[in-house]
């Protein structure tokens, strides 16, 4: 019974940091104690922690590596940001509409998470990770070709030309205007949207984790043919897995493209897709606290380093290489341990 | 004859990625890791290349000769410092640290030669060969890269199957603990490997920057990841599939931008990808390995 | 129509099945007709007979690269068979896949052991119950309260299972971190969970000392009688086979070479070849 308590008091551990957090923050916040970057850091930092959870269920739960999780984001940011333009008449609370964008975000990548991972998830390893990577490409690209505008019809569609081939009647609007993505988006995200979202992430991702599919999602992940001969469909748990990080990463790109009030499909590229990656590798496989700590500090970490100037990447870049090398070696790991002797490694998720 | 000049224009370009995609072949065939830096050992590659060459206008052979010597230099001193304390952790735990040392490259070389656009003067001038009366030109570089990636498909071949070293690299691709028991030093091997991938690097940066003559800290990142597509194309750890496999996506790329849509060109190049994955899941020419229960 | 008609070509089918006298009027669990499977070319196995009747403990036994595994894995539907029948329950398998199996009433083991080796005990068996778990993602995500009451219930299943082997008090464990012989038994405990009516044993005993085995030969035949399965195993401990199994048969080169009951076993020459190789003619 005491291991059990134990992992409940790790869920509750991390649901405790992150409102505490967030009472911090904003208290700071409040009292103008708050540099005005990191202010602007906020949703940033929220959309982060969302989808470096969303990312940890389908690499660190699922155990599958996954190199195109930003263009689910674009996707759910492309979408959500159409859906909420297009509702401005229709929906007048910026808030409720900012939630129902987030929800339509989220449909979009949820489709369009199924309708890459019902290929995709048929490759194992490093061919599964090369086409989740080609996929963020063709994303990025197509969205790039996009033109989307809304007029009294309804929305508006063409592909692969200007905006003027919408055809947009009077008092219509572009929304998408291809390569330049979109402009003039109202700011409806705020850092408490952005901290209930995360909050809600955390209840999706970790009842999830805790039910007769997240055992069989992770049973997927220790031995996928032990997994069949106990009767364990694996596609069928594989795409719930992967369909609801693309979801969950759906609605951070919506909060995410709230924020600003521009949006370009290059913004969530490789790249991007990468450093979620690190979030989710640094926080440790399968841990979900250590995902939302390590978002959070590694998006602050270049404004800390600023006193290094032009040699905050580079000092970044050298951080994470030693820190990747210091948490796998093995003779460092001695070390280490022998320097901390208390702290004993936990059942819970994969060692990275 | 647009065709046919689209045709070897392809070639050209798919030779250069051919030639990536064999440092990333050949990596992964021996460490079972994805080596991200190794874009970004081209573009230092090409950077070498254009000091001697073009900034102090030595010999452009000397110029070569350097990069090589430096990418190789490179190569070996990243797989010791970096990859081989891992060597027994997990592939992710080494893949992110590869990711760490592409910044590491692109942040030091923005550092030390800033992220303006260099102009990069191709090593062969930009004469070219008219056929047809005029009616076709082939440039010189493409012929002198076609050229170099027969040459180098042909060398490695002639290495990897007939000298000692070569087999050694075979037997460690396969089993690096039974052929350390066969007396193979295994970690000489794996530099080894590295210092010919990254050899291998530079001269693709070199001939990469004579195509498209500017170079910049980001050179190497675009041409990397496509070669590493191109390396899966034909089933990576493959050395003929990354050849297969980079030709190949070159043609579809200039098609693709020539036929159907600028802004299209990388996703037809994916979608293609895709396609070929689902139909050989390990690539053209690569093996399926099934698990034995 | 007007082509003569074919003469039909009948074939003898082996029906050389032993059956235990208590099964005698009951159809068998599982039939394998003429089974065979190549792999590029080779033959791995090769008309392959056999019939298990539904509380039978079959052996099967044949020295090392004899095709044993493949007949399991082929039982289990991870290779499915180039030529050949097998009848679950009177029902052709063909074209099933594990999964369905593995619903249908065959459970197996692994050579290797094949554990979800970072989960902890309980969810190793939790996922052996699987499909006898009744409620969906919804449910689970926002603990209704059917979440509630299934997984009291599995929680109480898991116990009752583990208790077999007296390993209720390892329930937290992480399964990785068992010692081996536990794992074993954690594998069959797993297995049987999703309630087979085969259950398949790949070398149950190995790595396993004398006394453990003999716990283990106990706790096969006490598992067949509390649950009612067949039990099909393969072992090289002949103490285990020959103590337990009450119909054997002996592979050797992809081919059932004997069957039988273990005292005609024994005494079979051509087994007897089979392990220790012919004698010279001159001795």
């Amino acid at each position: 019974m005491l291991k059990m308590q134990k992992s409940t008091r790790k869920t509750v551990s991390t649901y405790a940091l992150v409102i505490v957090a967030f009472v911090v923050v904003q208290g700071l916040a409040m009292s103008g104690n708050i540099s005005a970057t990191l202010r602007g850091q906020l949703v940033p930092i929220c959309a982060y922690v969302v989808m470096a959870i969303s990312l940890n269920l389908t690499v660190g739960v699922l155990g599958e590596l996954s190199l195109g999780h930003a263009s689910f984001m674009s996707v759910g940011a492309f979408s959500g940001v159409v859906a909420c333009i297009s509702l401005q008449n229709m929906i007048a609370f910026g808030p409720v509409r900012l939630v129902v964008g987030m929800v339509i975000g989220a449909l979009c990548a949820g489709i369009a998470g199924f309708l890459i991972g019902v290929p995709v998830l048929r490759l194992n390893g490093d061919y599964l990770a090369i086409v989740t990577l080609a996929f963020g490409e063709i994303i990025k690209n197509l969205i790039t070709c996009l033109c989307v505008g809304v007029d009294s019809r309804g929305l508006r569609f063409s592909f692969l030309t200007s905006a003027d081939a919408l055809k947009l009647e009077e008092g219509g609007r572009v929304i998408i205007n291809g390569p330049m993505g979109i402009a003039g988006i109202p700011k409806l995200s705020t850092f408490t949207t952005g901290f209930v979202l995360v909050l809600v992430t955390l209840f999706i991702v970790m009842n999830l984790v805790k039910s007769r599919s997240g055992r069989a999602i992770m049973a997927i992940r220790d031995n996928r043919i032990a997994a069949e001969s106990v009767g364990i469909p694996i596609t069928k748990y594989k795409l719930m897995a992967f369909v609801t990080s693309a979801a969950l990463a759906g609605a951070a790109g919506t909060l995410y493209a709230m924020n600003f009030s521009t949006i370009v499909a290059t913004k969530f590229n490789f790249n991007t897709s990468i450093l979620i990656l690190v979030y989710v590798v640094l926080g440790g496989l399968g841990n979900i606290r250590g995902s939302v700590i390590a978002a959070t500090v590694i998006t602050i970490l270049p404004e800390m380093l600023r006193g290094f100037n032009d040699y905050r990447m580079l000092v970044y870049a050298i951080v994470l290489i030693i820190v990747m090398l210091t948490t796998n070696n093995a003779r460092f790991k001695t070390i280490l341990s022998r320097l901390i002797p208390s702290k004993k490694a936990t059942g819970e998720g994969r060692q990275p | 004859m647009s065709f046919l000049s689209h045709l070897i224009s392809g070639i050209s370009l798919g030779s250069i990625y051919a030639i990536i995609a064999l440092g990333y072949t050949m990596v992964y065939g021996i460490a079972k890791m994805l080596n991200f830096a190794h874009g970004d050992v081209i573009m230092v590659g090409a950077y070498a290349c254009f000091f001697i060459a073009s900034r102090y206008e030595l010999p452009v052979v000397l110029g070569v000769l350097v990069a090589m010597l430096v990418c190789t230099l490179l190569g070996v001193i990243i797989e010791r410092l970096a990859y081989k304390p891992l060597r027994s952790a997990s592939s992710l735990a080494v893949l992110i640290t590869a990711i760490g040392m592409s910044y590491f490259l692109q942040n030091a070389a923005q550092l030390m030669w800033t992220s303006n656009p260099k102009v990069f003067r191709s090593v062969v001038g930009d004469k070219s060969l008219k056929l047809f009366g005029g009616q076709l030109s082939i440039s010189a570089i493409a012929i002198v890269t076609v050229a170099t990636c027969i040459v180098i498909m042909l060398g490695l071949t002639w290495f990897t199957g007939r000298t000692k070293m070569g087999k050694a690299m075979r037997a460690c691709s396969e089993d690096k603990g039974a052929a350390q028991l066969m007396g193979i030093n295994v970690n000489a091997t794996i530099s080894m490997t590295f210092a010919i991938g990254s050899a291998l690097a530079a001269i693709a940066g070199v001939l990469l920057c004579s195509m498209y003559p500017t170079l910049m800290p980001t050179t190497g990142s675009m041409p990397g990841i496509k070669a590493f597509t191109a390396a899966v194309f034909g089933g990576i750890g493959s050395i003929p599939g990354a050849m297969l496999g980079g030709i190949l996506l070159g043609i579809i790329e200039i098609f693709g931008k020539a036929y159907v849509s600028t802004q299209l060109s990388d996703a037809i190049v994916f979608v293609v990808l895709i396609v070929i994955l689902l139909v050989k899941p390990a690539g053209l020419l690569g093996k399926q390995v099934q698990e034995k229960v | 129509m007007s082509e003569p008609r074919k003469e039909t070509k009948l074939v003898p089918v082996p029906a050389t099945n032993y059956v235990p006298e208590r099964d005698v009027d009951k159809p068998p669990i599982l039939e394998a007709r003429n089974l065979g499977i190549d792999f590029g070319g080779l033959t791995a196995l090769e008309g392959f007979n056999l019939a298990i009747s539904p509380t039978e403990i079959v052996g099967l036994i044949g020295p090392n690269g004899a095709g044993k595994t493949t007949v399991f894995n082929l039982l289990s539907k991870v290779y499915q068979p180039t030529r050949g029948t097998i009848l679950l329950n009177g029902n052709d398998t063909m074209g099933m896949s594990t999964v369905q199996v593995n619903r249908a009433g065959v459970a197996r083991t692994f050579q290797n052991i094949r554990l979800f080796s970072n989960l902890s005990v309980e969810d190793n068996v939790k996922l052996g119950l699987h499909n006898h778990i009744k409620y969906g993602m919804f449910s689970g995500v926002l603990r209704l309260p059917n979440y509630w009451k299934q997984e009291k219930q599995a929680n109480e299943r898991v116990r009752e299972l583990l208790s077999i082997f007296n390993m209720e008090h390892m329930v937290h464990d992480r399964a990785g971190a068992l010692p081996y012989g536990a794992q074993r038994r954690l594998e069959i405990i797993r297995a049987l969970a999703t309630a087979p009516k085969l259950l398949l044993l790949d070398e149950p005993a190995a790595g396993m000392n004398p006394s453990e085995t003999g716990e283990l030969m106990e706790n096969i035949v006490k598992v067949r009688d509390t649950f009612g399965v067949a039990v099909m195993l393969i072992e090289h401990d002949m103490n285990l086979v020959m103590g337990i199994c009450e119909g054997i048969c002996v592979l050797n080169f992809g081919k059932i070479i004997a069957k039988g009951t273990p005292s005609e076993i024994q005494n079979n020459p051509v087994v007897i070849e089979a392990y220790l190789g012919r004698q010279k003619e001159d001795g």
